[in-house]
C-alpha cells in the first residue's frame, strides 16, 4: 500500500518584478485506496498544489517535501513522477494539433509501462473504457482535446485515467462546467478506477456537487495557501450549508 | 502556439500591405512593422531575357532575404542547359523544343536567376497527363551534379485528368529552374515537389501554373534537404470554378536556408484558394522565409481565398521571416485572409505529454510530428506520405531534449 506525504509545503511563482507566495505551509498524507477532498475558494491554491504535485515548472517550491513511500518526488521529473503513479486530471487539458487521442493513449501507456502493450487487448480496453465514459468511436482519431468541448475534455482526462492506472490521482475541478448527466458519467469513471485499481484520490473541488457521486473519506478545507479546517464527510455537508465565508472572514466574537 | 501572431481579414476594395517580420533568435519572437513600398504584384516587370534584369546587389525586396553570395552563379553564371538524366514512373516523360507553344504559356520570369534559366534550357522535360481514372507519376532527378546547370519542365494535365505527379530530387544540384504546370479544365492535378538534397546542394525554382475552369490544383512543397533552396509558385486561377490549395512543408536545419514566395493570381470570377505553409526551424543559421501574396483582380468577383504560414521555433539562433501581402481590387468577394505565426514550442504542451510519463525528448518529436502532420496528410500518395514521416523523424534525430 502506497502512501503520498505532502509536509509543511511552500511553494511560489515568479510574478513582474518579484515572486509571489501561494502555498503556506501544507500538510497532507494520502493512503492509497482513499478518497480525499479538497474544498476552498477561487485562488485559494488549489491549482497550485496539483501542479506542484505534478511537477509543474512554473511552480517553486520553497519549502517542505512531497514524498511518495519515501521517495522524493520533488526530485523527480515530470515524466518520472506519472511513470511513479502520480496522476493529474487537469483543469485546463491543453490541445495537441496533429497528434491522435489514439496514438497519444499508446504512446502514454507504452511509457508508463515500460513496453508497449499488446495491440488487441489494448484496443479492447480503450474501446470499453470509451463506452462506458460514453465517447464516441470517432473520438480516438480526433486530436488531443483539439475542438473538444468542455466535458469531452474532462471525460477524456478521466479515459486516462482508467487507462493508465496509476496509485494516486488529483482531479482539479474535473466537475467545473459539467452538466449532471457528465458529471454522472465522469463519477462513474473515476469510483471505477478506485474500485478497480485501489485508487488513492485527490478530489479538488470548489463545490460539494460532486461528493454527491464520489463520496470521499476525508475533506481538507483549503483557504490562502493553508489547510484551514479538515474533518471526515459531514465537514463537506457543513461547507454546503454555510459556503467559504467564516474562513475568509473570522466570525465576531 | 503563442508569439508574432498576425491575424486578418480584408475589408472589400482595399489594398492592404501587411510586412510583417518575426524574428526568432533565442527569446520569443518580436514583431515588427517593415512595410515595403505598394506595387500591384501583377505590375511586376517579367522578362525570360537575363540582360534586361539590372544587375542584383542583394539588398532588392526579392532578394534581400536571400544568402546572395550562394545562388549568385545562377544569377550571373551560364548556365548547362542540356538534357539531363530522370527517372519516371508511370509516365514516359518527353523533351520538347524550345518553340513549342505550352513553353511560357503560364508565365514569364520575374527575377533574374529564373530569366538566367529560361534563356539556358535547351530542352523542356514534358509531363502529360490525359487519363480520366487517377494515376500516380513520380519523376525523379538524382543525378544534376555540381556544375551550374539551368532546368526547365512542363506539367500538362489535360482537361478532366486525375492525377498525381512527384517530382522528387535527391543528390548534388546547383540549379536554376522553371516549371510550368497547366492545369486544363476539370482537371484534377496534385503536385508534389519534394527537395531532399544533399547538404550542399543550392536550388532556386519558380513554379508558374494556370488553373482552369472548375479544375482542382494541389501543390505541395516539401523542402527538407539542401544548402539553399528558394521555392517560388505562383498560380493563375484563370477561369470561373478554379481552386487552388497551396501546402508547404519545411524543416531547416543548422546552416540551412529555406525559401519559398508564394504568389496565387485570382484572375477569373469564383475562384478559391488556400495557401497553407508549415516549418520547423532547428540549430545555428537555420532560416526560413515564407513570403505569401495574393492578389484578387479587378475580374475576380466572388472570390475566397486564405493564406497561412506558421512556424515552430525549434532551437536557439534561428530566423523565420512571415511576410503575407493581400492585395484586393474588387469590393465583390466572398472571403480574404491571413494568418502568419511564429513561435517556440508551447511548454503547456510539453508538460501534457510529460505529465502522462512521454518524456521529454518524446514529446517534442510527438508535438513537432503533429505540428507538421497537417501538411504531411495532405500528401495524398501513400508510399510518399509514410516516407515523409520517416524523413521527418529522420530530421528530429537532431533536436535536443
Ligand atoms: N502562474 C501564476 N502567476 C501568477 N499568479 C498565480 C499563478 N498561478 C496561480 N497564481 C495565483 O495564485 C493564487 C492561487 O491560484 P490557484 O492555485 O489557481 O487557486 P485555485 O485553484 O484554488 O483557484 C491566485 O491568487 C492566483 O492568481
Ligand atoms: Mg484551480
Amino acid at each position: 500500500m502506497s502512501t503520498l506525504v505532502i509536509k509543511n509545503l511552500q511553494v511560489s511563482v515568479d510574478i513582474e518584478g518579484g515572486t509571489k507566495e501561494i502555498l503556506k505551509g501544507v500538510d497532507l498524507s494520502i493512503e492509497q485506496g482513499s478518497i480525499h477532498a479538497i474544498m476552498g475558494p477561487n485562488g485559494s491554491g488549489k491549482s497550485t498544489l496539483a501542479y506542484t504535485i505534478a511537477g509543474h515548472p512554473k511552480y517553486h517550491v520553497t519549502g517542505g517535501s512531497i514524498t511518495l513511500d519515501g521517495e522524493d518526488v520533488l526530485k523527480m521529473t515530470v515524466d518520472a513522477r506519472a511513470r511513479a503513479g502520480l496522476f493529474l486530471a487537469m483543469q485546463y487539458p491543453v490541445e495537441i494539433p496533429g497528434v491522435t487521442v489514439q496514438n497519444f493513449l499508446r504512446t502514454a501507456k507504452t511509457a508508463i509501462d515500460g513496453e508497449a502493450p499488446p495491440l488487441r487487448p489494448w484496443l479492447k480496453e480503450v474501446k470499453e473504457s470509451m463506452t462506458e465514459l460514453r465517447m464516441d468511436k470517432a473520438f480516438a482519431e480526433r486530436n488531443v482535446n483539439e475542438g473538444f468541448s468542455g466535458g469531452e475534455k474532462k471525460r477524456h482526462e478521466i479515459l486516462q485515467l482508467e487507462l493508465l492506472k496509476p496509485k494516486f490521482a488529483i482531479l482539479d475541478e474535473t466537475d467545473s462546467g459539467l452538466d449532471v448527466d457528465a458529471l454522472k458519467i465522469v463519477s462513474k469513471g473515476v469510483n471505477r478506477a478506485h474500485e478497480n485499481t485501489g485508487l488513492g484520490v485527490l478530489l479538488i473541488t470548489h463545490y460539494t456537487r460532486i461528493l454527491r457521486y464520489i463520496h470521499p473519506d476525508f475533506v481538507h478545507v483549503f483557504v490562502d495557501g493553508r489547510v484551514a479546517e479538515e474533518g471526515g464527510p459531514e465537514l463537506a455537508e457543513r461547507l454546503e450549508n454555510e459556503g467559504y465565508d467564516r474562513y475568509l472572514a473570522p466570525a465576531e466574537a | 502556439m503563442a508569439a508574432a501572431t498576425t491575424e486578418g481579414t480584408a475589408a472589400p476594395t482595399t489594398t492592404i500591405e501587411h510586412g510583417n517580420k518575426a524574428h526568432s533568435d533565442g527569446g520569443w519572437a518580436a514583431t515588427g512593422g517593415s512595410f515595403v513600398p505598394v506595387q500591384t504584384r501583377s505590375d511586376r516587370f517579367k522578362s525570360t531575357d537575363p540582360s534586361e534584369f539590372p544587375n542584383v546587389e542583394g539588398f532588392e525586396s526579392e532578394w534581400k532575404l536571400t544568402p546572395l553570395k550562394l545562388v549568385s552563379p545562377l544569377i550571373n553564371d551560364t548556365l548547362d542547359g542540356s538534357v539531363y538524366e530522370i527517372s519516371a514512373v508511370g509516365t514516359t516523360p518527353e523533351w520538347i523544343d524550345r518553340t513549342d507553344a505550352r513553353i511560357g504559356s503560364t508565365g514569364k520570369p520575374e527575377e533574374k536567376a529564373s530569366a538566367n534559366a529560361w534563356s539556358s534550357f535547351e530542352k523542356a522535360l514534358l509531363v502529360t497527363l490525359d487519363s480520366d481514372e487517377h494515376v500516380d507519376v513520380t519523376v525523379t532527378r538524382s543525378a544534376l551534379g555540381s556544375a551550374a546547370r539551368a532546368a526547365h519542365t512542363i506539367i500538362e494535365a489535360k482537361p478532366n485528368s486525375v492525377s498525381t505527379v512527384v517530382l522528387q530530387n535527391t543528390g548534388s544540384a546547383l540549379l536554376s529552374e522553371n516549371v510550368e504546370i497547366i492545369v486544363g479544365d476539370g482537371a484534377q492535378l496534385t503536385l508534389v515537389s519534394v527537395q531532399e538534397w544533399d547538404d550542399a546542394a543550392i536550388h532556386v525554382a519558380s513554379h508558374f501554373a494556370t488553373v482552369g475552369r472548375d479544375a482542382r490544383f494541389r501543390h505541395i512543397v516539401v523542402s527538407l534537404g539542401g544548402k539553399v533552396i528558394r521555392l517560388n509558385p505562383s498560380t493563375h486561377l484563370i477561369a470561373p470554378g478554379a481552386d487552388a490549395e497551396l501546402f508547404g512543408l519545411y524543416f531547416a536545419d543548422a546552416g540551412q536556408h529555406i525559401e519559398q514566395r508564394v504568389y496565387v493570381e485570382h484572375v477569373a470570377e469564383k475562384t478559391k484558394s488556400r495557401v497553407n505553409y508549415k516549418g520547423a526551424l532547428n540549430g545555428e543559421g537555420a532560416r526560413t522565409v515564407w513570403v505569401g501574396d495574393v492578389l484578387i483582380g479587378a475580374h475576380a468577383a466572388g472570390t475566397d481565398t486564405y493564406e497561412q504560414n506558421r512556424n515552430l521555433v525549434l532551437s536557439e539562433g534561428t530566423r523565420a521571416d512571415s511576410i503575407p501581402n493581400l492585395e484586393i481590387e474588387t469590393g465583390d468577394i466572398l472571403g480574404a485572409g491571413h494568418a502568419s505565426a511564429t513561435g517556440r514550442f508551447d511548454d503547456e504542451q510539453l508538460f501534457y505529454l510529460q505529465a502522462r510519463g512521454i518524456t521529454e525528448r518524446e514529446a517534442r518529436r510527438l508535438v513537432v510530428l503533429g505540428f507538421l502532420s497537417e501538411i504531411v496528410q495532405k500528401v495524398d500518395a501513400g508510399e510518399l506520405q509514410d516516407r515523409l514521416k520517416l524523413a521527418i523523424e529522420a530530421e528530429l534525430q537532431g533536436v535536443s531534449a
